[in-house]
């Protein structure tokens, strides 16, 4: 323990020296925080519409006009010549066009089903789904009044009440900021222990490490033990910023909040730990450090793309990325209020993840003192 | 020309110092594209559902049958008590609830509105949106198909039949719209990572100065620096995009030359952004932290390339116009999935080459500074 602590003071002493640094580690996540929390959201509203009314009777006025007074479509044109359409779409001025056909409202007074047409940029796929949706449930209402107006008694056969549960705005936000804060986090630790080792061997310092009664074991512990409470320190202001800021709720206990938080700071450092015994420059630590936790982060957590849309092989790598643990856990305790009883699965993959990667971390230093 | 040529010849051995460099600078971006093309999906299928049918009734259970049969959903459990909604909400094994209340067969019977409720996981506030219109949709159809069974004069499938025609990407596989984003993700992952630390690193190890008393000049000196990555660079951009061609099929519509000539503009980007950061930090973990912080971070979240740009605040839409990637992100879906060229893309590729030669200046000129 004594040798530990005394490798812990060499490594705080190190980091205390470069305050650039720790400022950086310490205020930038915040402001990280702040600019993409408040930035980023998927709500969309205000989707460019352009009309082409080829029947121009009430009933496709009526048309028209649910779309416009729905609050999610700005009317940015009228069309009139088809070869419009093309251009609106390539050059991304309109997402949605509206097309009703001649004789729309002689159909519909005759009791016909009439036709329009909606054609979609699908570029990108998500808000083409969603404004997809957006536009099928503004027909469907058009359709379910114009039937119950011609049919005059009869009533709705079905109606559903939708209820939002643990975010009933459905607001992107909330979604969003946990996913952020676990990026921020990951990248921060891992960042700061990357390089740690390999820069050793490149200034040959290592060396002189080796030489000590260390053993491997108690280097790699103290080696992380500085920066968990740098990053545990900065994790929690980035947890209390996004509280403070952005209106995420705190449902559950911040007991559990906290450990799950330094259970994770624990695993990134080790995981950068492991990079910099693997690797011989700190080129290729900042490499392979970024490979393996800036995209996989961003991609395969569950931030942004659903797990459970992935691919089976893909799901499986998933297990190993850390950050997937932490953002259940995270957006169960402050959006669900859940408590240790579904959080615990999460915890103790975390704590799996960050013992094999010190052990790991241990055993590469090992082999090398070895060879 | 020589110079450059041994510069050059430099750069790569040190590069050779570390063996594993190479087959991570090539092979890492293949495995990546591979498993992240994948990943990247906002494709909302078979959302997990939980039916709560109090009702029990041949009406309920055809209901039911509608959600079942549906791609969006699965339904991954059957109860009979709102009781049993919250445990597999909170643990996320469902995402939708959907509770058909005793007397809904007999309502229907009556021709009474029967009333059915629908609880969606909003921490996902994305996929929930997505499932829910989708369950509303779904509901309405159900409607529609009563309403017409009753009542002979109204037609079938309602009054207003809508019609969906998506351009670009008929079958919305928001695959086709993420991989190109993940290729151009890879390359500036990859090209500003090697190049942020070339000059830092001689700085670092006090070199520097032993280049500086050479007599090579600056841009010598900057061009030797930058081509062995350049060339890397070139190498990654031709397996990432046979990779997105061959193995995705993403259909590439527009022409090949058009792409690879766009993405060497956007490595000159790329590289420049790296030299920049090189000139500008003292030590090599310094120059990892402003990379990571300050260029990887705001190019992936302000981009466009899955936050959609015009949702954002007004002040940060302003922003995003000193931001490469966003400009080839518009290039490359715009070429693979459009077919556009030149004549539709030109102010995007106006405004990526502008960019490059305002990095690279700086870097430049940073470097030039630093001499005197």
């Amino acid at each position: 323990m004594r040798k530990v602590l005394a490798i812990a003071r060499k490594e705080w002493r190190q980091v205390l020296r470069d305050v650039p640094t720790l400022l950086i580690v310490l205020l930038v996540p915040l402001f990280l925080l702040w600019l993409y929390g408040y930035a980023l959201n998927f709500d969309i509203r205000r989707v460019p519409l352009a009309v082409q009314d080829r029947d121009a009777t009430p009933e496709s006025r009526q048309i028209v006009a649910a779309f416009t007074n729905s609050g999610y479509f700005d009317q940015v044109a009228s069309v009139h010549a088809d070869a419009e359409i093309h251009r609106l779409l390539d050059r991304n001025l309109a997402r949605l066009v509206l097309v009703i056909p001649e004789g729309t409202g002689r159909d519909l007074r005759n009791g016909r089903q009439a036709r329009v047409q909606v054609l979609i940029n699908g570029d990108n796929a998500n808000t083409a789904t969603t404004v997809m949706g957006y536009a099928v449930a503004i027909v469907g209402g058009v359709s379910a009044d114009l039937q119950i107006e011609r049919l005059g008694t009869a009533v709705a056969p079905l109606a559903v009440e939708p209820r939002v549960w643990f975010n009933p705005e459905l607001n992107s936000t909330l979604f969003l900021v946990p996913g952020l804060i676990g990026f921020i986090a990951m990248i921060t630790a891992v960042v700061l222990t990357a390089l740690s080792v390999v820069r050793e061997k490149e200034r040959a310092t290592m060396e002189q490490i080796r030489m000590a009664p260390i053993g491997t074991g108690h280097y790699v512990v103290g080696k992380v033990l500085p920066y968990v409470v740098l990053s545990f320190v900065s994790a929690t202001a980035v947890l209390l910023a996004a509280m403070a800021f952005f209106g995420m709720p705190m449902r559950g206990s911040w007991g559990l909040l906290l450990t799950v938080t330094f259970v994770f700071v624990a695993g990134a450092l080790a995981l950068g730990l492991l990079i910099s015994t693997l690797v011989d420059s700190q080129q290729a630590a900042f490499q392979v450090a970024l490979l393996v936790s800036f995209l996989p982060t961003f991609i395969l957590s569950g931030f942004v793309f659903p797990i459970a849309s992935m691919p089976g092989f893909v799901r499986a790598v998933t297990y190993v990325v850390p950050a997937r643990y932490y953002l259940a856990a995270l957006r169960g305790i402050v959006l669900k209020g859940v408590g240790f009883a579904y959080v615990w699965p999460q915890i103790a993959a975390l704590l799996i993840f960050t013992a094999a990667a010190m052990a790991l971390a241990a055993l590469r230093l090992r082999r090398e003192a070895a060879g | 020309m020589r110079r450059v040529f041994y510069l050059m010849w430099k750069e790569f051995l040190e590069l050779r110092q570390d063996p594993r460099i190479f087959p991570i600078v090539f092979a890492a971006p293949i495995i990546q594209l591979t498993l992240l093309g994948y990943a990247a999906t906002t494709d909302v299928r078979d959302v997990p559902t939980l039916v709560v049918d109090v009702d029990r009734s041949a009406e309920s259970r055809a209901l039911m049958n509608r959600f079942e049969f549906s791609p969006y959903f699965t339904v991954v459990r059957v109860e009979s008590s709102t009781a049993a909604i919250d445990d597999p909400l909170l643990r996320g094994e469902a995402w939708m609830a959907l509770t058909i209340p005793a007397g809904y067969g007999e309502a229907l019977r009556r021709g009474e509105t029967a009333r059915v409720q629908l609880v969606a996981d909003g921490s996902d506030a994305n996929s929930a949106g997505i499932g829910l219109g989708y369950a509303t949709n779904l509901v309405a159809s159900y409607a529609a198909d009563i309403l017409a069974e009753r009542t002979p004069a109204a037609p079938r499938g309602g009054a207003l039949a809508l019609d969906v025609r998506v351009w670009f990407n008929p079958e919305l596989q928001s695959r086709m719209f993420m991989i190109p984003g993940v290729l151009a993700l890879i390359l500036l992952v990859v090209t500003t990572i090697l190049t942020s630390m070339a000059i830092v690193r001689e700085k670092e190890v006090g070199t520097l100065e032993q280049l500086n008393v050479t007599p090579m000049r600056r841009w010598e000196l900057v061009g030797g620096k930058l081509l062995p990555y350049a060339l890397i660079g070139v190498v990654d951009v031709l397996l990432v995009s046979a990779v997105a061609i061959g193995w995705f099929h993403v259909p590439l519509r527009g022409s090949f030359a058009l792409l690879f000539g766009m993405s060497l503009v956007f490595v000159l980007n790329t590289l420049g952004i790296g030299l920049f950061v090189s000139t500008i930090s003292r030590t090599q973990q310094q120059a990892m932290i402003i990379a990571a912080f300050f260029f990887m971070m705001p190019m992936t979240y302000l981009s466009g390339f899955i936050f959609p740009i015009e949702n954002m605040p007004q002040a940060v839409q302003w922003s995003t116009y000193a931001i490469p990637l966003r400009y080839y992100l518009v290039i490359v879906r715009g070429i693979f999935l459009k077919g556009v060229g030149l004549e539709t893309l030109w102010p995007q590729a106006l405004a990526l080459l502008g960019c490059g030669v305002v990095i690279l200046s700086l870097a430049v000129l940073r470097s030039t500074k630093r001499a005197g």
